[in-house]
Protein backbone atom coordinates (compact mmCIF):
# COMPACT_ATOMS: atom_id res chain seq x y z
CA UNK A 1 0.00 0.00 0.00
CA UNK A 2 0.81 3.49 -1.03
CA UNK A 3 -0.06 6.98 0.62
CA UNK A 4 -0.79 8.89 -2.24
CA UNK A 5 -1.81 12.65 -3.13
CA UNK A 6 -3.86 13.61 -6.12
CA UNK A 7 -5.69 16.67 -7.19
CA UNK A 8 -8.64 15.87 -8.51
CA UNK A 9 -10.70 18.32 -10.43
CA UNK A 10 -9.36 20.87 -8.27
CA UNK A 11 -9.29 18.83 -4.88
CA UNK A 12 -6.54 18.03 -3.14
CA UNK A 13 -7.14 14.31 -1.96
CA UNK A 14 -4.74 11.87 0.12
CA UNK A 15 -5.10 7.91 0.15
CA UNK A 16 -3.79 5.00 0.81
CA UNK A 17 -3.83 2.60 -1.93
CA UNK A 18 -2.13 -0.61 -3.35
CA UNK A 19 1.03 1.03 -5.34
CA UNK A 20 -0.52 -0.73 -9.04
CA UNK A 21 -3.81 -0.48 -8.13
CA UNK A 22 -4.91 1.17 -11.71
CA UNK A 23 -5.57 4.94 -11.52
CA UNK A 24 -9.00 3.97 -13.39
CA UNK A 25 -10.09 2.02 -10.08
CA UNK A 26 -8.71 4.46 -7.78
CA UNK A 27 -11.07 7.18 -9.32
CA UNK A 28 -13.91 4.90 -9.44
CA UNK A 29 -13.62 3.03 -6.30
CA UNK A 30 -12.23 5.19 -4.07
CA UNK A 31 -12.75 8.98 -5.27
CA UNK A 32 -16.21 7.51 -6.14
CA UNK A 33 -16.43 9.50 -9.56
CA UNK A 34 -18.15 6.78 -12.22
CA UNK A 35 -17.72 9.36 -14.82
CA UNK A 36 -14.91 7.55 -16.16
CA UNK A 37 -15.44 4.22 -17.92
CA UNK A 38 -13.93 1.05 -18.44
CA UNK A 39 -13.90 -0.60 -21.88
CA UNK A 40 -11.20 -2.80 -22.54
CA UNK A 41 -8.70 -1.82 -19.75
CA UNK A 42 -6.00 -2.79 -22.47
CA UNK A 43 -5.25 1.17 -23.62
CA UNK A 44 -7.10 0.60 -26.78
CA UNK A 45 -10.62 2.33 -26.57
CA UNK A 46 -10.44 5.42 -24.73
CA UNK A 47 -13.23 5.05 -22.27
CA UNK A 48 -10.93 5.60 -19.39
CA UNK A 49 -9.36 8.78 -20.86
CA UNK A 50 -8.61 11.66 -17.93
CA UNK A 51 -6.33 14.64 -18.14
CA UNK A 52 -3.45 13.86 -15.89
CA UNK A 53 -1.07 17.23 -15.35
CA UNK A 54 -2.83 18.66 -18.57
CA UNK A 55 -1.85 15.35 -20.76
CA UNK A 56 -4.44 13.07 -22.10
CA UNK A 57 -3.76 9.09 -20.31
CA UNK A 58 -5.78 6.07 -20.35
CA UNK A 59 -6.08 5.62 -16.70
CA UNK A 60 -6.57 1.62 -16.70
CA UNK A 61 -2.48 1.49 -17.50
CA UNK A 62 -1.29 4.10 -14.92
CA UNK A 63 -0.50 2.60 -11.84
CA UNK A 64 -1.35 5.23 -8.53
CA UNK A 65 1.65 5.79 -7.28
CA UNK A 66 2.50 7.14 -10.99
CA UNK A 67 -0.09 9.56 -10.18
CA UNK A 68 1.26 10.43 -6.66
CA UNK A 69 1.05 14.33 -6.97
CA UNK A 70 -0.33 14.75 -10.05
CA UNK A 71 -3.25 17.11 -11.05
CA UNK A 72 -6.14 14.58 -12.47
CA UNK A 73 -9.37 16.22 -14.70
CA UNK A 74 -11.97 13.78 -14.89
CA UNK A 75 -15.03 14.43 -17.07
CA UNK A 76 -16.95 15.65 -13.46
CA UNK A 77 -14.49 18.17 -13.43
CA UNK A 78 -15.26 19.64 -16.89
CA UNK A 79 -18.07 21.85 -16.58
CA UNK A 80 -18.14 24.82 -14.70
CA UNK A 81 -20.41 26.56 -11.89
CA UNK A 82 -22.90 23.68 -12.55
CA UNK A 83 -23.08 24.28 -16.16
CA UNK A 84 -21.97 22.49 -18.71
CA UNK A 85 -18.68 23.61 -20.95
CA UNK A 86 -19.10 24.38 -24.50
CA UNK A 87 -17.55 21.52 -25.53
CA UNK A 88 -19.96 18.97 -23.72
CA UNK A 89 -22.75 21.70 -25.08
CA UNK A 90 -21.57 20.89 -28.92
CA UNK A 91 -21.24 17.34 -28.54
CA UNK A 92 -25.43 17.18 -27.33
CA UNK A 93 -26.41 19.66 -29.46
CA UNK A 94 -24.61 18.40 -32.47
CA UNK A 95 -25.38 14.06 -31.71
CA UNK A 96 -21.91 13.39 -30.79
CA UNK A 97 -22.99 11.72 -27.94
CA UNK A 98 -25.67 8.22 -27.83
CA UNK A 99 -24.71 5.93 -25.46
CA UNK A 100 -22.45 7.97 -23.29
CA UNK A 101 -20.33 4.92 -22.70
CA UNK A 102 -17.04 6.72 -24.86
CA UNK A 103 -18.00 10.30 -24.18
CA UNK A 104 -16.28 10.80 -20.95
CA UNK A 105 -12.88 9.89 -22.78
CA UNK A 106 -14.23 11.79 -25.68
CA UNK A 107 -14.40 14.84 -24.50
CA UNK A 108 -11.60 15.01 -22.14
CA UNK A 109 -9.67 13.80 -25.93
CA UNK A 110 -11.21 17.06 -27.24
CA UNK A 111 -9.95 18.70 -24.33
CA UNK A 112 -6.61 18.03 -25.16
CA UNK A 113 -6.95 18.70 -28.36
CA UNK A 114 -8.17 21.93 -28.71
CA UNK A 115 -5.49 22.86 -25.67
CA UNK A 116 -3.34 22.31 -28.33
CA UNK A 117 -4.33 22.78 -31.25
CA UNK A 118 -7.13 25.43 -30.92
CA UNK A 119 -7.80 25.46 -34.63
CA UNK A 120 -7.61 21.71 -35.48
CA UNK A 121 -7.56 20.44 -38.89
CA UNK A 122 -9.86 17.47 -39.75
CA UNK A 123 -6.69 15.20 -39.83
CA UNK A 124 -5.65 16.33 -36.28
CA UNK A 125 -9.08 16.06 -35.47
CA UNK A 126 -9.26 12.73 -36.72
CA UNK A 127 -5.76 12.14 -35.19
CA UNK A 128 -6.67 13.35 -31.86
CA UNK A 129 -9.16 10.80 -30.83
CA UNK A 130 -7.77 7.72 -32.87
CA UNK A 131 -7.94 5.90 -29.52
CA UNK A 132 -11.31 6.89 -28.62
CA UNK A 133 -13.46 4.32 -30.18
CA UNK A 134 -17.48 4.07 -30.65
CA UNK A 135 -20.03 2.07 -31.45
CA UNK A 136 -22.54 4.11 -31.71
CA UNK A 137 -22.27 7.24 -33.57
CA UNK A 138 -20.42 6.19 -36.73
CA UNK A 139 -17.27 8.92 -35.65
CA UNK A 140 -18.92 12.08 -37.93
CA UNK A 141 -21.21 13.26 -35.79
CA UNK A 142 -18.41 13.28 -32.90
CA UNK A 143 -16.16 15.12 -35.51
CA UNK A 144 -18.96 17.39 -36.26
CA UNK A 145 -18.81 18.31 -32.36
CA UNK A 146 -15.80 19.32 -31.78
CA UNK A 147 -15.41 21.12 -35.30
CA UNK A 148 -18.59 23.28 -33.67
CA UNK A 149 -16.70 23.38 -30.29
CA UNK A 150 -13.42 24.34 -32.23
CA UNK A 151 -15.81 27.29 -33.63
CA UNK A 152 -17.63 28.33 -30.63
CA UNK A 153 -15.32 30.45 -27.90
CA UNK A 154 -14.14 27.58 -26.79
CA UNK A 155 -11.86 28.71 -23.58
CA UNK A 156 -8.60 26.92 -23.77
CA UNK A 157 -7.90 27.30 -19.97
CA UNK A 158 -10.93 25.79 -18.89
CA UNK A 159 -11.53 22.20 -18.08
CA UNK A 160 -7.44 21.65 -17.48
CA UNK A 161 -6.50 19.80 -14.60
CA UNK B 1 -8.24 -12.62 -16.15
CA UNK B 2 -6.81 -9.82 -14.46
CA UNK B 3 -4.44 -9.45 -11.49
CA UNK B 4 -4.77 -9.11 -7.97
CA UNK B 5 -3.49 -5.66 -7.25
CA UNK B 6 -2.51 -6.31 -3.67
CA UNK B 7 0.19 -9.17 -4.89
CA UNK B 8 2.26 -6.50 -6.68
CA UNK B 9 4.24 -3.37 -5.15
CA UNK B 10 5.45 -0.54 -7.18
CA UNK B 11 8.27 1.97 -5.35
CA UNK B 12 9.62 4.94 -6.87
CA UNK B 13 13.22 5.44 -5.72
CA UNK B 14 13.91 9.38 -6.10
CA UNK B 15 17.27 8.50 -8.44
CA UNK B 16 18.93 6.60 -10.79
CA UNK B 17 21.39 5.81 -8.45
CA UNK B 18 18.83 4.40 -6.04
CA UNK B 19 16.93 2.39 -8.90
CA UNK B 20 20.50 0.84 -10.07
CA UNK B 21 21.39 0.02 -6.89
CA UNK B 22 18.10 -1.89 -5.53
CA UNK B 23 18.68 -3.69 -9.49
CA UNK B 24 22.25 -5.20 -8.28
CA UNK B 25 21.31 -6.15 -4.68
CA UNK B 26 18.86 -8.50 -6.03
CA UNK B 27 19.15 -9.26 -9.60
CA UNK B 28 16.30 -10.34 -10.94
CA UNK B 29 13.59 -9.48 -8.56
CA UNK B 30 12.56 -6.11 -10.07
CA UNK B 31 11.26 -5.09 -13.10
CA UNK B 32 11.51 -1.53 -13.81
CA UNK B 33 8.32 0.34 -14.94
CA UNK B 34 8.36 3.47 -17.51
CA UNK B 35 5.24 4.11 -19.04
CA UNK B 36 3.64 1.16 -18.42
CA UNK B 37 1.76 1.25 -21.71
CA UNK B 38 2.61 -2.32 -21.81
CA UNK B 39 3.34 -3.56 -18.40
CA UNK B 40 0.04 -2.47 -17.00
CA UNK B 41 -1.84 -4.43 -20.12
CA UNK B 42 -0.11 -7.10 -18.88
CA UNK B 43 -0.84 -6.41 -15.17
CA UNK B 44 -4.66 -6.04 -16.28
CA UNK B 45 -4.73 -8.96 -18.48
CA UNK B 46 -2.81 -11.35 -15.61
CA UNK B 47 0.51 -11.92 -17.82
CA UNK B 48 2.77 -10.52 -15.38
CA UNK B 49 6.21 -12.38 -14.40
CA UNK B 50 7.49 -10.31 -11.81
CA UNK B 51 6.02 -8.66 -8.64
CA UNK B 52 8.45 -5.93 -7.62
CA UNK B 53 8.72 -2.41 -9.57
CA UNK B 54 10.43 -0.04 -9.91
CA UNK B 55 9.14 3.05 -11.58
CA UNK B 56 11.30 5.03 -13.19
CA UNK B 57 8.91 7.37 -15.32
CA UNK B 58 9.46 10.33 -12.87
CA UNK B 59 13.46 10.44 -12.97
CA UNK B 60 14.47 13.91 -14.95
CA UNK B 61 17.76 11.98 -15.77
CA UNK B 62 16.00 9.54 -17.90
CA UNK B 63 13.91 12.13 -20.12
CA UNK B 64 15.91 14.37 -22.40
CA UNK B 65 16.46 14.99 -26.12
CA UNK B 66 20.35 16.79 -26.40
CA UNK B 67 21.89 17.52 -29.66
CA UNK B 68 26.24 17.47 -29.70
CA UNK B 69 28.02 19.03 -32.75
CA UNK B 70 28.18 15.09 -34.15
CA UNK B 71 24.91 13.58 -32.20
CA UNK B 72 21.41 13.37 -31.01
CA UNK B 73 21.00 11.87 -27.84
CA UNK B 74 17.52 10.75 -26.12
CA UNK B 75 16.99 9.74 -22.87
CA UNK B 76 15.11 6.11 -22.63
CA UNK B 77 12.97 7.62 -20.98
CA UNK B 78 11.41 10.83 -23.85
CA UNK B 79 8.16 9.44 -24.72
CA UNK B 80 6.97 9.60 -27.96
CA UNK B 81 4.98 12.78 -27.42
CA UNK B 82 8.74 14.34 -26.68
CA UNK B 83 10.08 12.55 -29.91
CA UNK B 84 7.27 13.73 -32.15
CA UNK B 85 7.71 17.25 -30.39
CA UNK B 86 11.55 17.88 -30.94
CA UNK B 87 12.32 20.37 -33.95
CA UNK B 88 16.02 18.69 -33.80
CA UNK B 89 14.43 14.79 -34.56
CA UNK B 90 11.79 16.01 -37.09
CA UNK B 91 14.42 17.94 -39.06
CA UNK B 92 17.14 15.49 -38.96
CA UNK B 93 15.61 11.83 -38.25
CA UNK B 94 12.19 12.02 -39.78
CA UNK B 95 11.66 8.25 -39.93
CA UNK B 96 12.25 8.28 -35.97
CA UNK B 97 9.53 10.95 -35.51
CA UNK B 98 7.30 9.15 -37.94
CA UNK B 99 7.79 5.90 -36.17
CA UNK B 100 6.81 6.89 -33.23
CA UNK B 101 3.83 9.02 -34.39
CA UNK B 102 2.45 5.52 -35.23
CA UNK B 103 2.94 4.26 -32.26
CA UNK B 104 -0.09 3.73 -30.66
CA UNK B 105 -2.94 6.95 -29.91
CA UNK B 106 -2.42 10.57 -28.30
CA UNK B 107 -3.08 9.06 -25.32
CA UNK B 108 -0.14 5.83 -25.42
CA UNK B 109 2.35 8.76 -26.85
CA UNK B 110 1.90 10.83 -23.69
CA UNK B 111 2.90 7.96 -21.49
CA UNK B 112 5.01 5.29 -24.16
CA UNK B 113 8.76 5.77 -24.35
CA UNK B 114 11.43 5.44 -26.34
CA UNK B 115 13.37 2.86 -23.94
CA UNK B 116 10.01 0.93 -23.04
CA UNK B 117 9.58 0.19 -26.74
CA UNK B 118 13.43 -1.06 -27.30
CA UNK B 119 13.40 -2.83 -24.17
CA UNK B 120 9.65 -4.36 -24.65
CA UNK B 121 12.18 -6.50 -27.79
CA UNK B 122 9.01 -6.78 -29.93
CA UNK B 123 9.77 -7.62 -33.06
CA UNK B 124 6.54 -5.72 -34.76
CA UNK B 125 8.07 -2.18 -32.33
CA UNK B 126 7.62 0.56 -34.33
CA UNK B 127 10.87 2.18 -33.86
CA UNK B 128 13.42 -0.21 -33.82
CA UNK B 129 13.64 -0.07 -37.21
CA UNK B 130 14.07 3.40 -38.19
CA UNK B 131 16.51 3.26 -35.16
CA UNK B 132 18.13 0.36 -37.11
CA UNK B 133 18.44 2.70 -40.29
CA UNK B 134 19.89 5.73 -38.66
CA UNK B 135 22.51 3.04 -36.94
CA UNK B 136 22.00 4.28 -33.44
CA UNK B 137 24.01 3.04 -30.45
CA UNK B 138 22.19 2.52 -27.23
CA UNK B 139 24.03 3.22 -23.65
CA UNK B 140 23.06 0.41 -20.46
CA UNK B 141 24.07 1.61 -17.15
CA UNK B 142 24.36 -0.48 -14.11
CA UNK B 143 25.56 0.51 -10.43
CA UNK B 144 28.93 -0.96 -11.44
CA UNK B 145 29.55 0.44 -14.89
CA UNK B 146 28.27 1.82 -18.29
CA UNK B 147 28.71 0.57 -22.09
CA UNK B 148 27.70 1.56 -25.10
CA UNK B 149 27.15 -0.71 -28.07
CA UNK B 150 25.29 -0.36 -31.37
CA UNK B 151 21.78 -1.44 -31.54
CA UNK B 152 22.49 -3.42 -33.87
CA UNK B 153 23.92 -6.02 -31.80
CA UNK B 154 21.17 -5.72 -28.92
CA UNK B 155 18.69 -7.46 -30.08
CA UNK B 156 19.18 -11.49 -29.31
CA UNK B 157 16.29 -12.82 -30.18
CA UNK B 158 12.84 -13.50 -29.00
CA UNK B 159 12.10 -10.91 -26.62
CA UNK B 160 15.83 -11.37 -26.08
CA UNK B 161 18.01 -8.81 -25.42
CA UNK B 162 22.18 -8.14 -24.81
CA UNK B 163 21.13 -6.07 -21.44
CA UNK B 164 21.28 -7.64 -18.02
CA UNK B 165 18.82 -8.08 -14.96
CA UNK B 166 21.11 -5.35 -13.04
CA UNK B 167 21.23 -3.14 -16.30
CA UNK B 168 19.14 0.30 -17.71
CA UNK B 169 18.83 1.34 -20.77
CA UNK B 170 19.87 5.49 -20.67
CA UNK B 171 20.41 6.90 -23.90
CA UNK B 172 19.96 6.35 -27.52
CA UNK B 173 22.66 8.04 -29.41
CA UNK B 174 21.97 8.63 -33.28
CA UNK B 175 24.65 10.29 -35.60
CA UNK B 176 24.12 13.31 -37.17
CA UNK B 177 25.17 12.50 -40.68
CA UNK B 178 21.55 12.03 -43.04
CA UNK B 179 21.08 15.41 -44.07
CA UNK B 180 21.83 14.17 -47.65
CA UNK B 181 20.65 10.42 -47.16
CA UNK B 182 16.98 9.71 -49.08
CA UNK B 183 14.98 8.37 -46.36
CA UNK B 184 11.94 5.56 -46.31
CA UNK B 185 9.63 4.55 -44.11
CA UNK B 186 6.33 2.70 -44.57
CA UNK B 187 4.12 0.28 -41.56
CA UNK B 188 1.85 -2.17 -43.74
CA UNK B 189 -0.92 -2.65 -40.70
CA UNK B 190 -4.86 -2.45 -40.62
CA UNK B 191 -4.92 1.11 -39.55
CA UNK B 192 -1.61 3.33 -38.69
CA UNK B 193 -3.35 4.23 -34.88
CA UNK B 194 -3.13 1.83 -32.08
CA UNK B 195 -2.59 -1.42 -35.27
CA UNK B 196 0.79 -3.28 -34.51
CA UNK B 197 2.35 -3.93 -38.09
CA UNK B 198 1.90 -6.61 -40.06
CA UNK B 199 5.10 -5.80 -41.63
CA UNK B 200 7.17 -2.21 -41.32
CA UNK B 201 10.39 -1.01 -42.80
CA UNK B 202 12.55 1.57 -42.65
CA UNK B 203 15.41 2.69 -45.00
CA UNK B 204 18.44 5.64 -45.50
CA UNK B 205 20.68 5.66 -48.62
CA UNK B 206 23.25 8.02 -50.18
CA UNK B 207 23.26 8.13 -53.47
CA UNK B 208 25.95 9.98 -55.15
CA UNK B 209 26.23 10.28 -59.12
CA UNK B 210 23.88 7.39 -59.63
CA UNK B 211 25.63 5.10 -57.30
CA UNK B 212 24.61 3.80 -53.99
CA UNK B 213 27.59 4.58 -51.71
CA UNK B 214 25.96 3.96 -47.93
CA UNK B 215 22.29 1.85 -47.43
CA UNK B 216 20.89 0.92 -44.03
CA UNK B 217 17.30 -1.31 -43.89
CA UNK B 218 15.40 -2.03 -41.00
CA UNK B 219 12.68 -4.03 -40.73
CA UNK B 220 9.44 -5.03 -37.85
CA UNK B 221 7.78 -8.25 -38.34
CA UNK B 222 10.07 -9.65 -40.52
CA UNK B 223 12.22 -12.22 -38.06
CA UNK B 224 11.91 -12.83 -34.17
CA UNK B 225 13.30 -9.64 -33.50
CA UNK B 226 13.95 -6.30 -35.14
CA UNK B 227 15.88 -7.11 -38.13
CA UNK B 228 18.58 -5.06 -39.93
CA UNK B 229 18.28 -6.42 -43.12
CA UNK B 230 22.49 -6.73 -43.94
CA UNK B 231 22.29 -9.36 -46.65
CA UNK B 232 19.89 -7.10 -48.79
CA UNK B 233 22.37 -3.89 -48.03
CA UNK B 234 25.49 -6.21 -48.94
CA UNK B 235 23.25 -6.56 -52.45
CA UNK B 236 22.91 -2.54 -53.09
CA UNK B 237 25.94 -1.14 -52.07
CA UNK B 238 28.16 0.33 -54.47
CA UNK B 239 25.83 -0.52 -57.37
CA UNK B 240 24.03 2.05 -59.88
CA UNK B 241 20.49 2.99 -59.34
CA UNK B 242 18.14 3.51 -62.36
CA UNK B 243 20.42 2.13 -65.18
CA UNK B 244 20.29 -1.05 -67.40
CA UNK B 245 20.46 -3.27 -64.40
CA UNK B 246 17.56 -1.51 -62.57
CA UNK B 247 15.61 -4.59 -62.69
CA UNK B 248 18.18 -7.66 -62.14
CA UNK B 249 19.50 -5.42 -58.99
CA UNK B 250 15.55 -5.24 -57.98
CA UNK B 251 15.17 -9.04 -58.36
CA UNK B 252 18.25 -9.31 -56.41
CA UNK B 253 17.73 -7.07 -53.47
CA UNK B 254 13.82 -8.96 -53.28
CA UNK B 255 15.72 -12.31 -53.04
CA UNK B 256 17.92 -11.18 -50.48
CA UNK B 257 15.31 -9.65 -48.62
CA UNK B 258 13.70 -12.89 -48.14
CA UNK B 259 16.62 -14.79 -48.07
CA UNK B 260 17.21 -13.14 -44.49
CA UNK B 261 13.79 -12.61 -43.37
CA UNK B 262 12.48 -15.48 -41.53
CA UNK B 263 8.86 -14.07 -40.63
CA UNK B 264 6.33 -15.73 -38.43
CA UNK B 265 2.32 -17.09 -39.32
CA UNK B 266 0.20 -15.32 -36.53
CA UNK B 267 -3.29 -13.47 -36.24
CA UNK B 268 -2.09 -10.22 -37.88
CA UNK B 269 -0.57 -12.01 -41.04
CA UNK B 270 1.30 -14.67 -42.60
CA UNK B 271 4.93 -15.36 -43.22
CA UNK B 272 4.09 -15.76 -46.91
CA UNK B 273 2.91 -11.96 -47.06
CA UNK B 274 4.82 -10.31 -44.70
CA UNK B 275 8.10 -11.47 -46.83
CA UNK B 276 6.29 -10.26 -50.26
CA UNK B 277 5.30 -7.01 -48.54
CA UNK B 278 8.65 -6.71 -46.91
CA UNK B 279 10.20 -7.03 -49.86
CA UNK B 280 7.44 -4.84 -52.08
CA UNK B 281 8.71 -1.84 -49.64
CA UNK B 282 12.14 -2.78 -50.04
CA UNK B 283 11.80 -2.34 -54.04
CA UNK B 284 9.29 1.24 -53.68
CA UNK B 285 12.09 2.28 -51.52
CA UNK B 286 14.73 1.97 -54.35
CA UNK B 287 12.35 3.10 -57.34
CA UNK B 288 12.59 6.18 -54.95
CA UNK B 289 15.80 6.46 -55.22
C1 LIG C 1 -3.26 0.57 -27.17
C2 LIG C 1 -1.81 0.37 -27.40
C3 LIG C 1 -1.30 0.53 -28.70
C4 LIG C 1 0.05 0.35 -28.95
N1 LIG C 1 0.49 0.54 -30.22
C5 LIG C 1 1.79 0.36 -30.49
C6 LIG C 1 2.27 0.53 -31.83
O1 LIG C 1 1.53 0.86 -32.75
N2 LIG C 1 3.60 0.31 -32.05
C7 LIG C 1 4.46 -0.04 -31.07
O2 LIG C 1 5.64 -0.21 -31.33
N3 LIG C 1 4.02 -0.20 -29.80
C8 LIG C 1 2.72 -0.02 -29.49
N4 LIG C 1 2.28 -0.19 -28.21
C9 LIG C 1 3.21 -0.69 -27.21
C10 LIG C 1 3.84 0.33 -26.23
O3 LIG C 1 3.10 1.52 -26.17
C11 LIG C 1 5.28 0.66 -26.60
O4 LIG C 1 6.06 -0.50 -26.69
C12 LIG C 1 5.94 1.63 -25.59
O5 LIG C 1 7.09 2.14 -26.16
C13 LIG C 1 6.30 0.97 -24.26
O6 LIG C 1 6.93 1.94 -23.46
P1 LIG C 1 6.56 2.12 -21.91
O7 LIG C 1 7.46 3.15 -21.35
O8 LIG C 1 5.12 2.33 -21.75
O9 LIG C 1 6.96 0.65 -21.40
P2 LIG C 1 6.69 -0.13 -20.04
O10 LIG C 1 5.40 -0.86 -20.12
O11 LIG C 1 6.93 0.75 -18.86
O12 LIG C 1 7.90 -1.17 -20.14
C14 LIG C 1 8.01 -2.07 -21.23
C15 LIG C 1 9.23 -2.98 -21.02
O13 LIG C 1 10.45 -2.26 -21.13
C16 LIG C 1 11.21 -2.32 -19.93
N5 LIG C 1 11.83 -1.00 -19.79
C17 LIG C 1 11.22 0.21 -19.92
N6 LIG C 1 12.13 1.20 -19.84
C18 LIG C 1 13.34 0.61 -19.65
C19 LIG C 1 14.68 1.09 -19.51
N7 LIG C 1 14.98 2.41 -19.56
N8 LIG C 1 15.67 0.19 -19.32
C20 LIG C 1 15.39 -1.13 -19.29
N9 LIG C 1 14.17 -1.66 -19.43
C21 LIG C 1 13.15 -0.79 -19.63
C22 LIG C 1 10.22 -2.69 -18.86
O14 LIG C 1 10.84 -3.35 -17.78
C23 LIG C 1 9.28 -3.61 -19.62
O15 LIG C 1 9.82 -4.87 -19.75
C24 LIG C 1 0.93 -0.01 -27.92
C25 LIG C 1 0.42 -0.17 -26.62
C26 LIG C 1 -0.92 0.02 -26.36
C27 LIG C 1 -1.44 -0.16 -24.97
S1 LIG D 1 -10.43 1.00 -20.63
FE1 LIG D 1 -8.61 2.12 -20.70
S2 LIG D 1 -8.27 2.33 -22.81
FE2 LIG D 1 -9.98 1.00 -22.76
S1 LIG E 1 -21.90 6.87 -27.88
FE1 LIG E 1 -22.03 4.77 -27.48
S2 LIG E 1 -19.95 4.17 -27.65
FE2 LIG E 1 -19.91 6.18 -28.35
Amino acid sequence: MSDIRITINGQARSLNVPSMKRLLDVIREDLQLTGTKEGCGEGECGACAVLMNGELVNSCLVPALQANGASVCTIEGVAIDGRLHPVQQCFLENGGAQCGICTPGMILATQHLLNKYPRPTYEQIQEGLAGNLCRCTGYMRIFESVCKAAEADYLPDRGKA
Amino acid sequence: MRSDVTQFELTAPATLTEVLRRLADNPGRHTVLAGGTELMVALNTGRLATHSFLSIQHLRELRFIRETPDTIQIGAGATFTDIRGSKIICAELPLLAQSASWTGSVANQNRGTLGGNICNASPAADTPPALLAYDANVTLISAASMRELPYRDFHLGYKRTAMRSDELLHTITLPRIYAGHRQYIRKVGTRNAQAISKVALAAIALVEAGRIIDIRVGAASLADRPLRCTAAETVLIGQTIGGEGMEALVRKARAALAGEAEPIDDIRSTAKYRIAVGANLLEEFLRSL
